[in-house]
């Protein structure tokens, strides 16, 4: 894997910030785009821009060629039995809530429980919080290992037979954790609890088999792996999204309409009603295209590689605190950290002064800052573009930061 | 290193002078206006306790965690309105937040340490930060006037 081949493909890579080349470590908050994914939607919207499953002119044939084209590589990437499985969303919360609204809210009642983890993200926690509150359900949470880890041992005692529904992510979008999701859903289901997954996180960097992993749902956004915003995907098994209701009526998803009554078409489009996100859709396919073009396993060790360095160099600042497990192998190209008692908001200023961008706050997961007893981390986050010079210019600009702040002090 | 200059419009020495040592920390007894405002996007909060005495501000304390420009501003904000008519408070945060979004802004009013925030309303990411504490205080003269 060439890294200087592949920045090649990222435009946005080739520009100063503040004066300085853009060193840019927040793709876990969002993802650059490819000129490929750029021009494929440029030329949608060019070239054959149509409303899709409708009328019969050439545009039309065009785009829902197109649109249902990317479902099947969608559907390749991770796995899925049929394009029936593969529902676009316009991205993971959205797909997150469609499985509670519609599986959770019809299936649970009281005295059942959800079970999540303490490192989920604010779309893998409220709207299970809501189906709690509308079922009568109980919500129950994973503990953390002191190095941020799930224990085996704990899922097993947290699950029982009670559990109805258990929700984890893949990869923690704050410690970079990579979590046992196959051996989590086999403990799901001996307890007859669906095991629904945030791959958020992982469709980007980590080749994804949802028939291996055996989960019931997974949820993922396009723009988080070199796609455009506004898509993403829920896959979910076919015998269960054919017992559930849709979440939206209209056009698009229906059979047939009656006054008083209507019936739905079938799998997947019952789930999308209204015009779907085609250039969107087309666009993530393109990405899915570049992603396996260049291999995800090269992605994931390019990653993991880097992840290594980074906590290598970072771990040498003096006053550093670093997040999560401290073995390369455990985690994903994600490192969260404070630095002294530099105000994270602060350090990422004096990052973006020197043109490097990166994510400063709670990162949309509160309940895991709580137990971290941080009330706001710094993230750097890495993908197949970044190198380790910039995770060098990343230490020196942290190195920069604690003098700064020691001598406005 | 390169951009300090950039970066020294925002880290005043008075700023961070405030941020150091923040004034008026701490949590007023009963009897007090108290307040909670957090920033949701980051995490920053602050819980403001404020004493009204015949249209006049007493007395403010301010308790709370966040980044140097929230704390700072915070810290500004309290020395500035204690003495103040509520009217004059409230004016000056609609004076501070013209200054935050680079308008021209009322310059009859003494403002004191808080000028130093001025180049906070070149870094729009910071903004929030700023004007968390006065959206505060804005708050719990909200209530008292009504």
């Amino acid at each position: 894997m060439n890294i200087e081949d592949i920045r090649k493909h990222f435009p946005i890579l080739d520009q100063e910030v503040n004066g300085r080349p853009l060193v840019y470590l927040d793709s876990a908050a969002t993802s650059q785009k490819p000129v490929q994914v750029i021009e494929t939607i440029d030329q949608y919207y060019r070239g054959y821009n149509s409303n899709v499953h409708r009328g019969v002119h050439t545009l039309g044939t065009r785009a829902t060629d197109a649109y249902e084209g990317a479902r099947e590589k969608v559907r390749k990437f991770i796995n899925a039995k049929s394009i029936q499985e593969v529902i676009f969303t316009r991205g993971t919360t959205t797909a997150l809530n469609t499985v509670a609204a519609s599986y959770a809210a019809d299936n649970l009642k009281e005295g059942d429980e959800i079970v999540i983890s303490l490192m989920e993200h604010h779309s893998n926690i409220i709207p299970w919080q809501q189906v709690a509150r509308k079922t009568g359900a109980t919500l129950k949470y994973l503990e953390l290992q002191e190095d941020g880890t799930l224990s085996l041992d704990n899922v097993r005692e947290t699950i029982t037979s009670n559990t109805k529904l258990v929700s984890v992510t893949y990869v923690s979008n704050v410690l970079g954790v990579i979590n046992p999701i196959k051996e989590i859903a086999r403990i799901a289901h001996e307890n007859g609890a669906v095991m629904v997954v945030d791959g958020a996180q992982a469709a980007p960097h980590i080749k994804v088999d949802v028939q291996d992993l055996d989960c019931d749902f997974f949820a993922f956004s396009g723009h988080k792996m070199c796609g455009p915003t506004g898509i993403g995907v829920l896959y979910g098994k076919k015998d269960l999204l054919e017992k559930m209701e849709p979440i939206e009526f209209g056009g698009e998803m229906i059979d047939f309409v009656h006054l008083y009554e209507s019936t739905w078409k079938e799998l997947p489009w019952k789930f999308e009603g209204g015009t779907p996100i085609i250039a969107g859709a087309i666009g993530l396919g393109a990405a899915i295209d570049f992603l396996q073009q260049v291999g995800l396993e090269k992605i994931e060790a390019h990653e993991h590689k880097l992840a290594a360095y980074a906590m290598e160099k970072m771990s040498g600042i003096e006053g550093i605190k670093i997040y999560g497990p401290k073995e390369a192998g455990k985690r994903a190209g994600v490192i969260t950290f404070n630095l002294d008692d530099v105000h994270p908001h602060d350090v990422a200023t004096v990052l973006d002064a020197e043109g490097i961008a990166v994510r400063a706050g709670h990162h949309c997961a509160q309940p895991l800052m709580r137990w971290l007893e941080a009330t706001a981390t710094a993230r750097a986050s890495f993908y197949l573009y970044n190198t380790e010079e910039d995770v060098d210019k990343l230490v020196e600009g942290l190195v920069k930061t604690k003098e700064y702040f020691s001598n406005v002090f | 290193m390169s951009s300090n200059n950039n970066l020294d419009t925002l880290y005043r020495q008075v700023i961070m002078d405030h941020y150091k040592n923040p004034r008026n920390k701490g949590v007023l007894e009963d009897g007090s206006l108290t307040v909670n405002m957090n920033n949701p996007t980051c995490g920053d909060r602050i819980q403001l306790t404020m004493k009204v005495e015949d249209g006049t501000v007493a007395d403010a304390r301010f308790e709370g965690e966040g980044c140097s420009i929230s704390m700072s501003s915070a810290s500004m904000m309290t020395q500035a309105i204690k003495g103040k008519k509520v009217e004059d408070a409230v004016k000056l945060s609609k004076i501070f937040s013209d200054m935050m979004l680079g308008k021209d802004y009322d310059d009859t009013m003494d403002l004191g340490d808080i000028e130093a925030l001025q180049g906070v309303s070149k870094f729009p990411a910071r903004i929030k930060c700023a004007t968390l504490a006065w959206k505060a205080m804005e708050k719990g003269f909200q209530g008292e006037g009504e």
